[in-house]
């Protein structure tokens, strides 16, 4: 199989840009990013743009965004699965080179939340889940995850003061990354006296909407040899997806099939196990969701989620360092930006770039990248 | 169209599907069966994935047992003036699951997982038609 490497990522601050469009922030990050891989436009043979578009103003986006990066006449296009988006867009970058079909890809993830207005948002919102049978009955995205929440509880004695700890972890990093949308560390109390959601899920059990984009920067064996002493390969693929309708899922509520089955893929086709793994990005769009994670990823037992964020498992120096870049929590989800925002830390960190939250000598990063409501799931293994 | 009565707010009107609100309007709650392989469908669906199949109207008894819920406090703008109010998700005596509010009737701490509930058509001032999960006993 022909190897795939990443020579470059780059990544805007996340955060509220009122003073910038969507091919801009785009341009910041893909400008980071060919810096980072020291090369020019023109060596991009294709572009893969990732964005959730019904939050985009611009309808089929990948038009302004490739003409505004220089990346005409080579072909683009957009991939949309949600928050989701870049994830899936680095499988298919992934599949041009090993192909052969093309030497280097671009993968620029982006999302600009506030472009819309709140009122449009919110009717956005309000169509997050089956049209058909669930919506209709104002069902939202933190809903969704509540439901999982509530049920994790109920069959593992998962608590609201366990999942307000991934709360206070992901806070904690973000203030150790420049790029993060929030600076500031939080406590229990905070996590726990934030306003209610979607019981049992509180506002600092949430993500927060941001704008930024992310780029990652594919190239072949020779290419990537060639470009950096110390080119990261991907070495583990995975895509998986479950029914919308929630009441056509694993009815247990406690586990995302679509994740499980992503990670099984990836595992299988790196030839490794959760237990080799450094370090690990996981969808924390939720805190509940990062706990499930830790559980479907196989990095704990069924059950031990909520245990193993209570012990402190998942800092840096703990058993396994879960997004210690802020995660989606803390460092904000520009959705279709998330996937290669994740790529983008694990990447830093198998270069040995990450400073204060450097992994000692770590090998192997796992990215797990959840679309929506958990219909889509990619895991990407990356290792030196 | 008659589907487009189905839900607090409607999103889609045209199915294949609109004897669905026909029979909630005379107090049924009815999902599908495929007449091939025999898989019931909740919510129905007009085809099977045997792609074999006719399917039928299979009329449920609307007891259940609630798998899990959740209390909402932030809704989306159609809903702004109706929270809090709670969803569950119960799993029917024939198998299948359904996504449905909670009536008034119910005080958020007396919901309990596995409770037993019944899922009762229920029609809107306005004429909207919902179904909504009740007590058992009610
Ligand atoms: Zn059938």
């Amino acid at each position: 199989m022909r190897k795939v490497g990443v020579i470059g990522v780059g990544q805007t601050k996340f955060k509220r840009r009122p003073d910038a469009s969507i091919r801009e922030i785009a341009f910041e990050a893909f400008k980071e990013a060919m810096e980072d891989a020291q090369i020019t436009p023109k060596e991009i043979q294709a572009s893969v743009i990732c964005s959730a578009t019904h939050y985009d103003k611009q309808r089929t986006p990948a038009g302004v965004v490739a003409e505004y990066l220089g990346l005409n006449p080579q072909p683009t296009f957009n991939v949309e699965a949600v928050c989701a988006s870049s994830g899936v867009g680095l499988r298919i970058g992934w599949s041009f080179i090993n192909s052969g079909l093309h030497d280097t890809v671009a993968i620029i993830g982006f999302q600009k939340m506030t472009e819309l207005s709140s009122a449009e948002v919110q009717e956005v919102m309000g169509r997050s889940g089956d049209v058909m049978w669930e919506s209709p009955f104002g069902t939202t995205m933190p809903a969704y995850f509540a439901l999982y929440a509530k049920s994790h509880m109920h069959k593992y004695g998962t608590t609201e003061e366990q999942m307000a700890k991934v709360a206070v972890k992901n806070h904690f990093y973000a203030t150790k990354n420049p790029k993060a949308m929030f600076q500031k560390q939080i406590t229990m109390e905070d996590v726990l006296n934030s306003r209610m959601i979607a019981s049992p899920l509180k506002r600092y059990d949430c993500c927060a909407n941001s704008d930024g984009a992310a780029c990652i920067i594919l190239a072949n064996e020779e290419i990537s040899k060639n470009a950096t002493d110390m080119p990261i390969w991907v070495t583990g693929l995975g895509l998986a997806s479950s029914p919308m309708a929630l009441t056509s899922r694993d009815p247990s509520f406690a586990s995302f099939d679509c994740s499980s089955e992503a990670a099984r893929q990836a595992y299988r086709m790196a030839g490794i196990g959760p237990e080799d793994i450094d370090v690990a990005e996981v969808h924390d769009c939720f805190t509940i969701t990062e706990i499930i994670n830790y559980e479907d990823l196989g990095l704990c037992e069924k059950g031990q989620g909520g245990r193993l964020a209570e012990e402190g498992q998942t800092y840096l120096g703990g058993e396994i360092p879960v997004n210690i870049d802020g995660g989606l929590l803390a460092k904000g989800h520009p959705v279709g930006a998330t996937g290669a925002s994740q790529i983008r830390t694990l990447v830093k960190q198998l270069r040995g770039e990450s400073g204060e939250t450097q992994v000692k000598g770590a090998k192997r990063g796992l990215a797990h990248n959840l679309g929506g409501i958990g219909m889509y799931c990619a895991v990407t293994i990356l290792e030196v | 169209m008659n589907f487009a009565k189905f839900g607090k707010i409607s999103y889609v009107a045209e199915t294949k599907l609109q004897e669905f609100e026909k029979h909630l309007e005379t107090g049924k709650v009815m999902g599908t069966r495929c007449k091939s392989c025999g898989q019931t469908y909740f919510p129905p669906r007009a085809d099977c994935n045997c792609l074999k199949g006719d399917i039928e109207w299979i009329e449920l008894s609307g007891k259940c047992k609630l798998m899990t819920f959740s209390t909402l406090y932030f809704a989306p703008a159609s809903f702004r003036y109706e929270v809090p109010y709670t969803l569950g998700v119960a799993q029917f005596e024939e198998g299948p699951a359904v996504l449905a509010p909670f009536s008034k009737e119910i005080k958020e701490n007396e919901i309990k997982v596995g409770m037993s509930l019944r899922l009762v058509p229920t029609e809107l001032i306005g004429g909207r038609m919902i179904y909504e999960l009740r007590k058992a006993d009610s």
